[in-house]
Order: C-alpha cells, then structure tokens, then sequence
C-alpha cells in the first residue's frame, strides 16, 4: 500500500513522537507514505482567524503540490491540518474561490485529492489485517478521545459519528484493549488557546481528564497533536485546576497500536511525553 | 438567517460562560439588523472566545454556521479596529503565527512564542515547560524552511496584507 503523507508541522516539532509512531506503524504494515515535497504550513487557526483568502491559499498549495507529484490520496494524521484541507477543498468547489486562489498560486488546482485522516488509514488498511499482527495485546481499560477537528464539521468530513464516534474505539478493541462510554469523547480541549489562553485549556481540559479518569480510563487515546499536547505538556496547568491531580497518559491511537505490533516505547516517541507513559 | 432561538448552540457552547454573550444571543443581535447591536457585536469578546471548535454548527437545527460567521466578524472586528481588550493575546498568538509561517513556509515554534512575548510582553510565561520540551526533542532550535518562499510572500502580499484596512 502506497498513499501520499502530509506531515504539517506540530508533526515536526512539538509532537515529533506522533510523526515517529505514524512512522513506525506504517512500516511494520507495509504501508509506504510518500511526503508532499516542499509542504507548508496550513495556516490552522490563525488564518482562518484572520483572513479568509490566507486561510483557503495554504491548503489548496499544499493540495496543488501533491497533485503535481501525482499524488491522488493524501493521509493527514493531525486532525487540524485535516480538518483545513477538507473545509478548503470543500469552499474551493466555488468557482469564484477557486478561480481566486489558483490567481494567487499561478498553479494548477483540480480538488480532487482523497484527505484521510490516520484512522481512515487504518480501517482501509484493514482492522482484520491489523489483527493479524497482533504480538502484545493491549489490555487496557481507555478513553477515545476524538475531540472537535475530527468529527466536525460532519457535513463536509462525512467522518465517524459526530456525537458518538467510534472508529478509534474498534481500533483499540482490535487490539484487545477496552474502551468505554464517556461525557467527553468530542468536547473541546481550548486547542489553539494553549498559549494565548492557558487559563482556559487548563479548565476545560481538566473537565476532559477527570471525566476519563473518573470512569477509570488508564489512559487518554487521541488523533489530534493539539489535543495531545493540551492535556498531556499542560498538565501542571490542568491540575491546578483539578481538585486532585490526574495522573494519567495521554497517548496517539499509533502509539498503542505500536505497542500492540511489538514496536518499543522508545521507537513510538512514548519516552517524550510529559505525564509518564507506563502502559 | 432562519435562527429561532432554540439555545443550543449556547448549551453546547464550551467558553459561553467566559463570554460577553452567548452565540444564540449574539445571533439574536444580528438579527435586530441595528447598527448598534452590530457594533455591540464586533466590540464584544465573544467573537474572540470561540474556540470554531464547530459544536453549535453540529448541533443547530437551522444549519447555520456560526463559526464561519464568527471568523467573518472577527475580521470585520480587526478592520473596523474594535476588538475587545480580551482579544489581545489571541490576535498577538495569530499575528505571531502567520509571520513564521510567511517568511519559513512553516511554523517555527521556538520563533512563534518568542514574537508572542515580544508583543503581549509576557516573558516570563512558560519558562517551565520549554526546558522540559527541549530535553524531550520537542523544540527545535532551528526553523524549517521550504524552498519556495517566493510563494509564500505572494500569498501573503495578496490576501491578508492586501486588507490595507487591517491595521498592526
């Protein structure tokens, strides 16, 4: 299996662990991710935020980059980047958009690149397939946490439940751990306030862990960097805010499934986490 | 707009509390058509607070897109320049974002929160975590640059520098 890999850049720097478990399981499944040369950035929430036309230009170059390299699908493992890529292209289906942004590239622009998201990867890769090679079972008691990039807008992702998602959970069941029904599973954790507005991450990620670890969740299952680095690099700030302090990890789904494959710790990036990771 | 009030955008809402108003309530001003309540609007934090995390669009029986509709205001916010005081470190995160970006093509961490200080003047602010992101190999010391930088600066020059309205 060969598929087009769009890294982003929390992939390259504060979440480098998910990028090197990304990078770990694909190639203990045999699946190759050929990178989009010379990516940039998405332009994530500060685009949108500020500019609309900014916001739709640094998707669509990086979608034109890939088409150029003939590339037709695009795997994204951070949910933000994932999120902006599918909202351009869906925008972009306006002509008058699109005849704009392909002005300002002065490069070709078709729209018709498949973006997936890494749990797409892997149910098309195959969950029996996945099974197969199963070496160390992951038998833990934990949390899917989806939260909002993934799942919505549901009209233009068309991905998972939006409430109730459970495409991470038939993973972590698959390699025989065991997930559970929570409050928090699409809340959200303050994503791009971590630094502007820690205050408010801090609380409303806390309300995320405690309701997991009140359910007595081992651990924290993500696909999202924002979210990992919210509720795992602020803890010191969460647990401020908590009564008592929480003590759990929050991992990606690649990182279980690595450890599940008999990938080690060290090799999934696990020994970079702030909160110990002893799964 | 077809909005009726039902409040579940506000039930849904994570910030509503931290908010001026809520977004049902602010959907309700847009819909006096006022001048004023517009103006009350583009003056208020919550256009700031909202986090676009989608829920109340998820869960609006109308449909409406209230986060599409508060990155316009927000916008609109900016070049009107009446943002709310809370809007500062946001708008400073943003700002500081959007240069790295246009000068490397990605975003270079170590650079983002130096100019997020330089601007809100908060230098003391997280001095204890970036050491720990260091040893963990999470902060790089050195930016990332793609080789085609050219396309960059002519994205920049032709949307969001092109609002001449849109003040620093």
């Amino acid at each position: 299996m060969k598929i087009g890999f769009y890294p982003g850049c929390s992939l390259t720097g504060s979440s480098r662990e998910y990028n090197e478990s990304v990078a770990m399981v694909a190639k203990a499944l045999d699946i190759e991710l050929v990178e989009i040369k010379d990516w940039n950035c998405c332009g994530a929430t500060a685009a949108h935020s500020m500019n609309e036309e900014l916001s739709l230009s640094l998707p669509a170059r990086i979608m034109a980059m890939a088409e150029e390299q003939g590339l037709t699908e695009v795997v994204v493992p951070c949910a933000a980047c994932y999120n902006r890529l599918k909202v351009t292209q869906n925008e972009l289906e306006d002509e008058q958009k699109r005849a704009r942004v392909v002005d300002i590239l002065k490069q070709p622009y078709k729209g018709n690149l498949k973006i997936i998201n890494v749990l797409q990867l892997l149910e098309a890769y195959g969950t029996e397939n996945i099974k197969a090679k199963v070496i160390q079972p992951f038998t833990h008691k934990v949390a899917c946490y989806y939260g909002c990039l993934l799942v919505r807008p549901q009209s233009i992702l068309k991905f998972d439940r939006v409430e109730d998602p459970q495409s991470m959970d038939s993973l972590i069941k698959v390699i025989g751990g065991t997930t559970m029904d929570w409050a928090f599973k699409t809340e959200c954790c303050g994503g791009g306030f971590s630094v502007s507005r820690t205050d408010l991450v801090a609380k409303l990620s806390g309300n995320i862990l405690k309701d997991a670890s009140d359910r007595g969740a081992e651990a924290l299952i993500v696909a999202c960097p924002m979210c990992q680095s919210n509720l795992d690099m602020r803890r010191g700030a969460i647990n401020k805010t908590l009564e008592t302090p929480i003590d759990i990890p929050v991992i990606y789904i690649t990182q279980a499934i690595g450890l599940a494959l008999g990938i080690g710790a060290k090799e999934l990036g696990l020994k970079r986490h702030f909160v110990t990771v002893e799964l | 707009m077809h909005c009726y009030q039902c409040g579940k955008c506000t039930a849904g809402c994570v910030l509503a509390s931290e908010m001026n108003f809520p977004p049902s309530y602010l959907m309700r001003l847009l819909q006096t058509g006022t001048k004023e309540n517009y103006d009350k609007i583009l003056k208020s934090n919550s256009i700031w607070l909202c986090l676009n995390c989608e829920n109340c669009v998820g869960r609006c029986p109308m449909e409406i897109d209230i986060p599409k509709m508060m990155d316009y205001l927000r916008t609109q916010s900016l070049k009107e320049n009446k943002q709310h005081p809370d809007s500062k470190p946001i708008v400073a995160f943003h700002r500081s974002f959007l240069d790295s970006i246009k000068y490397t093509g990605r975003l270079y961490e170590v650079g983002l929160i130096a100019a997020f200080k330089a601007r809100t003047f908060r230098f003391t602010q997280d001095l204890t975590i970036a050491p720990g992101m260091y040893l963990r190999g999470k902060l790089p010391l050195f930016p990332e640059k793609i080789n085609d930088r050219r396309i960059m600066k002519r994205i920049f020059a032709q949307t969001i520098e092109n609002v001449k309205t849109d003040t620093k």
